[in-house]
């Protein structure tokens, strides 16, 4: 890339103290994510979801955050006051989670909410934000944005719902959108859906992408490029199209375990893991 | 085993939720804790040591659990130990003493008919303790029975127990206690049933929220799936797991309890005289409070630290044990 | 396959199932017909809420709220279950999570069923059925929160191998695993299957991994099979049916142009 990057992690440190023992959950991580598409992979219990949540400092009080340095847009976000995050949550980076229960309030309509996101941002008229939110759901194609605009989060599938916190999210324009797991609930039409709503944003807008998922092969498909965590480290990054062609050996046996529908076999190959790779 | 399987065995762990404890080479445990903490427990009281272990690790780390549970804990003590701890038998009655102040002869002083204050509020602790026991062991298993099979049968058996429970949750416990004394004649058994009339209906409601919880979950269909019957299903997958909520509803309940029961010796319907009751010796002395204010004050001192301790008690395990506070 | 010697094991005729009951009651499942052979595994595939699970759960006894005919080895079962019946069938769920009792042991959970069914023997028994799903070194005192979901998952499968059924219902078995752990499991499955003659129905929304381990696949949408095939032409992409078609290019991928071209079937 040549484009100064978006976000660059040196070094990033997840710990979780426990009476008994710590839990390392992101062991020193070097990640630059520009205005692409960045796929993170890995099992559960990799740091994936550490790293997305350490970014935006939505991990649990309990949890310890240290890195070498974290910038976006070449500002010093690990620095940052509780008041400065604020205002970098939501209007330069956001995220998007597995289940919309979580960012959508039940009580609310999901217009109202999806404005007061953008009004918390902008300073316009409640009009102003009203109209924005009704081309919002059009983006992320809701055929009848009136309507949705009045439902509430019940009324609403979970395809749906993933769309409308998608909208709320991305309203007031953010650089970075951070998307954990984000279609992992969906079947597969509904997922593929959601990506092009998400493949369109980021092409239209000019927005990064840090997709989070499990599930490698998807990642392929829809990333530029895919870092590969295992034991809280990345253990390779490549680009997407280059993923069969993956070095490292638990990159290479988490594709082969995977069935699929154009090979047969009779055993599928089981990944044997090495403690090497837990090495720095 | 071999070194080979072993290994293998520890590297599948490593990428899940982490296990405490140790890792150690041997079969003979070293010390009791590496017993507890190794890694594949070898016996089913192994594993259950551990658990309990582990709770009970988790309660020292709150300074005020710990408060509660000496203070309980002596509470017992003082019970088990009366005769010993007295310094004369609770009702021996010496009428050249009569409100004696507290001093060298009586540390409590004597009351109004020169029994010694130190040695009934002593062999009042058995009272209290008795009671708040008496009331557990009937309440705990009935709520808990008829709060799980309601919650777990549903239907017309869920409707007909929960209006029962409403009647007996809608009688007046004072009221209640009122007309078992005037069917039964005053004694501390009626304080006992009066509160446990009304005291269980409160317990087979939250067995019955955690039942509706538990009901559809995968591990109750797997054991109807193993053909085991409504009851065992009850018994044995869906009660232990309430079991905790209600424990600790009841610690914090019991508090409640011994004041009850001392109400109710105060207004003259639980304990009688001259049984060393706690309310029932307020309420003796209540008559010479500002004259004689030990007589009163004792035993009130007495009912504050029980229903302390059982609070402070009730609060730390329901940190521990109430997953929902987790 | 489809051998018309062989003797059929399950056998489901014209099943429904609605939920709620009364004019409001959904249909589940709406009129579904197959049989099973001996040792067959069967897939059923679809996506949430095409009824793939409610069909194992009217055949487990889970769900009694059904009409229909339906047999197991050639004798027809009602809506109630005989305590016998669970010794034939058992079933494996999704979420190993969910499926363990929290506050029992290893040993506790598979000691339960030995104690239902009184089967004696249960000391060797519950060794060696943790030695046939690979847990042989001490996990039999553990608690289900010192084990990792795939070793979760390996003691549901336990659990119901050690009734000694003819008969194992898989509901996803393996879509809250990780990929690895699934490759495990799956293996381990077919192992099982072929070393104690057991006959499978599969459950998945997966369906690569349906391919890997059925020989002949129904495709459900909305409670109805909408097209059975077997794994060769699963694989072959020779589907007839529109929405297994769908389903199948959804399962090759994300493809911006696809993924435009989806619509519901209703």
């Amino acid at each position: 890339m040549t484009e100064t990057p978006l976000l660059e992690l040196v070094d990033l440190r997840v710990r979780y103290p426990g009476r008994h023992r710590t839990v390392e959950a992101v062991r020193g991580l070097d990640l630059t994510v520009g205005r692409e598409k960045l796929g993170i992979v890995g099992e559960s219990g990799s740091g994936k979801s550490s790293v997305g949540r350490a970014i935006l400092r939505l991990l649990p009080p309990t949890a310890v955050v240290t890195a070498g340095s974290m910038r976006f847009q070449g500002s010093d976000v690990l620095a940052a006051s509780e008041a400065e995050m604020r205002s970098i949550r939501g209007r330069r980076i956001t995220m998007v989670t597995q289940d919309p229960k979580f960012a959508l309030n039940p009580v609310m309509s999901i217009g109202a909410q999806i404005a007061e996101a953008y009004l918390a941002h902008r300073h316009v008229s409640p009009e102003e934000a009203r109209q924005r939110t009704l081309e919002m759901l059009q983006t992320v194609r809701f055929r009848d944005p009136e309507r949705v605009f009045a439902s509430y989060p019940h009324e609403l599938s979970g395809g749906m719902g993933q769309r409308a916190m998608i909208a709320m999210m991305v309203i007031a324009g953010p650089d970075l959108l951070i998307a954990d797991e984000p279609t992992s609930a969906l079947d597969a039409a509904i997922q593929m859906q959601i990506l092009a709503i998400l493949d369109d944003l980021v092409g239209q807008r000019g927005m990064g992408l840090v997709f989070i998922s499990h599930d490698i092969d998807l990642v392929a498909a829809f990333c530029d490029r895919i870092a590969v965590m295992y034991g809280g480290r990345i253990v390779e990054t490549c680009a997407a199209g280059a993923l069969h062609e993956a070095r490292h050996p638990y990159t290479r046996g988490l594709l082969a375990a995977i069935p699929r529908l154009e090979r047969a076999v009779e055993q599928l190959p089981v990944l044997a893991r090495d403690e090497s790779w837990l090495a720095p | 085993m071999m070194p080979g399987r072993r290994r293998r065995s520890h590297s599948r762990r490593g990428r899940d939720a982490p296990v405490a404890g140790a890792i150690r080479p041997g079969k003979v445990p070293l010390h009791w804790r590496d017993y507890l903490f190794e890694e594949n427990p070898w016996s089913r009281w192994q594993a259950r040591f551990r658990s309990a272990y582990e709770i009970a690790s988790a309660m020292r780390h709150n300074p005020l659990t710990v408060a509660g549970l000496a203070i309980v804990a002596l509470l017992l003590l003082i019970a088990l130990l009366a005769p010993l701890l007295a310094a004369q038998p609770p009702n021996l009655q010496d009428l050249a003493a009569r409100l004696r102040p507290p001093g060298a002869g009586a540390w409590f002083g004597t009351d109004e008919l020169g029994r010694d204050v130190y040695s009934r509020v002593l062999y009042g602790t058995r009272i209290s303790l008795g009671i708040v026991m008496l009331v557990v062991l009937i309440v705990g298993p009935i709520g808990l029975l008829i709060g799980c099979t309601a919650g777990y049968i549903g239907g017309w058996v869920d409707a007909v127990l929960m209006r029962v429970t409403d009647i007996f949750l809608a009688c007046p416990r004072l009221i209640l206690a009122f007309a078992l004394v005037a069917a039964l004649g005053p004694g501390a058994g009626d304080a006992v049933l009066a509160i446990a009339l009304t005291a269980w209906p409160a317990y087979a409601r939250v067995a019955r929220a955690e039942t509706l919880a538990l009901r559809g979950t995968d591990f109750v269909a797997a054991a109807r799936l193993q053909g085991a019957g409504p009851l065992r299903i009850i018994l044995r997958q869906i009660m232990p797991l309430c079991l905790s909520s209600v424990v600790v509803r009841l610690s914090l309940d019991m508090a409640g309890i011994i004041m009850v029961a001392a109400g109710l010796g105060f207004l003259g319907f639980g304990a009688q005289p001259p049984s060393p009751e706690w309310g029932a010796m307020i309420s003796s002395g209540r008559r010479f409070i500002l004259d004689q204010w030990w007589v009163a004050f004792f035993p009130g001192l007495a009912i504050c630290i029980a229903s302390l301790g059982f609070n402070l008690l009730g609060d730390g395990l329901r940190d521990v044990l109430d997953p929902k506070q987790r | 396959m489809s051998d018309p010697l062989a003797l059929t094991v399950i056998g489901v005729e014209n099943l429904r199932v609605g939920f709620g009951g009364g004019a409001q009651s959904f249909p589940a499942v709406q009129g579904v017909s197959f049989s099973i052979v001996e040792g067959e595994i069967f897939g059923l595939v679809g996506e949430s809420g095409s009824g793939k699970s409610t069909i194992l759960r009217v055949i487990s006894g889970l769900n009694r709220d059904w009409s229909g005919r339906l047999t197991i080895r050639g004798q027809e079962i009602g809506k109630r279950r005989a305590k016998r019946f669970y010794k034939t069938v058992q079933m494996v769920f999704q979420d190993p999570y969910g499926s363990l009792h929290p506050r029992k042991t290893v040993d506790a959970i598979l000691y339960e069923g030995l104690a239902v069914q009184s089967m004696d023997d249960r000391q060797r028994r519950i060794e060696r059925v943790l030695y046939d799903v690979g847990l042989q070194d001490g996990f039999r005192f553990r608690y289900p929160h010192q084990l990792s979901g795939g070793q979760r998952q390996r003691v549901a499968i336990a659990r119901a191998l050690i009734l000694e059924p003819r008969i194992l219902l898989l509901d996803e078995p393996t879509s809250a695993l990780d990929v690895s752990v699934q490759a495990e499991i799956l293996n381990l499955l077919r192992e099982l299957r072929v070393r104690r003659r057991l006959t499978c129905i599969l459950v998945s929304h997966n369906l690569a991994v349906v391919a890997h381990m059925c020989e002949r696949i129904a495709v459900m949408n909305r409670g109805r099979i909408v097209e059975e095939l077997d794994s060769a032409s699963l694989r072959a992409g020779v589907a007839q049916d529109p929405y297994t078609q769908q389903l199948m290019r959804a399962a090759r991928g994300y493809d911006r142009a696809i993924a435009d071209s989806f619509v519901d079937f209703d």
